[in-house]
């Protein structure tokens, strides 16, 4: 079924980070298996960077033996690779042992940089960004905020995801939200499901685009990518998607600053629609925008084949 | 029927129930189930365990840090205890509040909720003072619903009767496998309203989306403004002295008389090509279409 929730707050910065906790732990029925984030803050230098990554799934550690020395091995490895290619580590944190939050400053090619750190299996760049934060891991919204200390980000707009599996595993890369590698800054949540999600990643495969899941959400996030890096309004995009993707879904894509919607054709999948003034916010059910806004508000069903961008 | 008291009827079977209130049932040996009424039998409008309530006798009930179970099972006590009219004070978009209701009360939600707001009805009137979510009054039999503001997708999924309004707009799949009553949206509707509906009446004072009325097998849509397409086997229909009066009554009654009369009401009804009650071979039916 799955869950997802949006806030974008027009020209001001709000502790978006508590607040997309609110909304998604009211969602928590729709899909207690994962929880995401992807929040966007205002962003500092243009040079400096945030890299959360990955380096072991739950899976790893129930494994047994090794562990830890394998964790370290990997993080060693993405130190040497930032090191490489001149990148210059200006803070390193590891929230839990095996999720890590990088900020580097690097003026050079990122993609490059990101696809060599890539190229062990067992890591994974969650997402890379001038003002993307995008944080997922197995439990309820409440229980991934408080081990990433999430409750108090403050910043213009975020996304997130509460995932129940249907179509993949119950592990953190098939969890929401996508970030859409290697575009900086952007990011995908998705409830529904892709069919012709084969035929479209053999497409994107053969333009060279990686997929790092079997997860048909994923999908939508390299499909973004690529109309993007091709010159795309996000608007284009989503609209584009409409036409070329088969299936039902509700998506939400997250840029620097942007936040845009797309329904399909037969409007399977739900969304609730709040917008004001300085407000707007989205969620697959009323109760998570109630969540926020306790008091009487208006709000709206977009329909089938609506796109809408809002800009932050 | 006439002298079968409550506690007996309690401790029958579901088909010595039927058949004690009046329902003879049949199981043939086809595809359909047979519900026949005997007319010489007692009229009986209520369910025999109904709660004898008192309108005027009115309550709140606060939802804020109840769940739905809680406030439902309240509303219930409190129609024991002769309370007619119910306030449910603070919903904030919880699910499934009202549901299930089988016998006459007044219940007003002062906010919004979530899905399947009062869903499997059979009596109450119910006012929502806010939003509903999807599948607002569900499966419902009789009674009254009234939302003042928007509604979600399938308002009014495969309602059987009684009246079913929202003043605002909804969104898809109105009326979907609608198979009696009415159900009237102040605004816009979205797509493939009216999907499958086999009875009743959808009325839709402003546009409509695509694949409206699409499979439909029977019953009317009457769309105020635009509509975007039909659906397979919808066709338009002319609007009848009696389509006029009925609209006109319904309208008026709730509030959402267009200034302009109802003459501009289009008429959809089944172009009943798509039945699968013909002796057309698939062959055939691909003409058609």
């Amino acid at each position: 079924m799955c869950g997802i929730a949006g806030i974008i707050h027009k020209g001001k910065r709000a502790n978006v980070g508590g607040e997309m906790t609110a909304m998604l732990q009211a969602l928590k029925h729709r899909g207690p298996d994962s929880t995401g984030y992807a929040v966007y803050s205002e962003g500092s230098d243009p040079l400096d960077y945030v890299m959360r990554i990955k380096v072991a799934e739950e899976e790893d550690r129930r494994a047994g033996q090794g562990f830890h020395a394998m964790v370290a091995e990997r993080v060693a490895r993405v130190d040497r690779i930032l090191d490489e290619h001149g990148a210059e580590v200006k803070s390193k944190e590891a929230p839990l042992e095996y999720a890590l939050r990088y900020v580097v400053r690097h003026d050079g090619d990122t993609a490059a940089m990101a696809a060599h750190i890539e190229e062990d299996r067992g890591t994974e760049i969650l997402s890379m960004g001038n003002r993307l934060e995008l944080i997922k891991d197995l439990g309820d919204a409440t229980t991934v905020a408080s081990a990433y200390g999430l409750d108090r980000f403050q910043g213009t707009h975020g996304i997130g995801h509460t995932r129940m599996a249907t179509e993949s595993d119950v592990d953190i890369k098939s969890a929401h939200p996508y970030w859409a590698f290697p575009y900086n800054d952007i990011s995908v949540v998705h409830n529904g499901q892709i069919t012709n999600y084969w035929l479209m990643r053999r497409e994107m495969e053969r333009r060279g685009h990686r997929f790092m899941s079997n997860c048909d959400s994923e999908l939508l996030a390299v499909y973004t990518a690529h109309n993007l890096a091709n010159g795309m309004s996000l608007e284009e995009s989503l609209r584009r998607s409409i036409e070329e993707i088969d299936g039902v879904f509700t998506y939400l894509v997250a840029t620097r600053d942007q936040l845009g919607m797309a329904k399909d054709t037969m409007a399977a999948k739900p969304l609730v629609l709040y917008e004001s003034d300085d407000l707007i916010a989205m969620a697959s059910e009323e109760v998570a925008i109630r969540a926020i806004l306790p008091q009487e508000i208006d709000t709206t069903d977009p329909y089938d084949e609506e796109v809408r961008v809002w800009q932050a | 029927m006439a002298g079968v008291s409550d506690a007996e009827l309690r401790n029958m079977t579901q088909d010595e129930r039927a058949r004690a209130l009046g329902m003879m049932t049949e199981q043939l040996t086809g595809k359909s189930l047979y519900v026949e009424f005997d007319p010489e039998a007692e009229e009986r409008l209520a369910y025999p365990w109904a709660p004898d309530v008192d309108f005027n006798k009115r309550t709140e009930i606060d939802c804020d840090g109840k769940t739905t179970t809680e406030v439902n099972a309240r509303i219930r006590e409190l129609m024991a205890e002769g309370y007619g009219t119910i306030v449910l004070q603070n919903p904030r978009g919880k699910h499934s509040l009202g549901v299930g209701i089988l016998s006459r009360l007044n219940l007003i939600i002062e906010g919004s909720t979530g899905y399947f707001a009062a869903g499997l009805i059979d009596g109450p009137n119910v006012h929502i003072r806010g939003r509903v979510g999807w599948s607002c009054g569900e499966n419902m039999m009789a009674g009254t619903i009234v939302v003042d503001k928007n509604a979600g997708s399938t308002f009014g999924a495969a309602i059987r009767g009684g009246d079913l309004v929202c003043r605002g707009s909804v969104g898809s799949r109105t009326g979907i496998d609608m198979k009696g009553g009415t159900i009237i949206v102040g605004g816009d509707t979205g797509a493939l309203s009216g999907f499958m509906m086999q009875r009743g009446r959808l009325v839709v004072c402003g546009n409509a989306g695509k694949n409206l009325g699409d499979s439909m097998y029977d019953g009317m849509i009457f769309v105020g403004g635009q509509i975007k397409s039909l659906g397979v086997d919808a066709v338009e229909a002319e609007l009848t002295e009696l389509d006029r009066k009925w609209l006109t009554r319904k309208l008026t009654q709730y509030g959402l008389m267009p200034e302009k009369g109802v003459d501009h009401f289009t008429k959809i009804v089944a172009g009943k090509q798509l039945w699968n009650y013909d002796n057309l071979e698939p062959t055939e039916k691909k003409l058609i279409l």
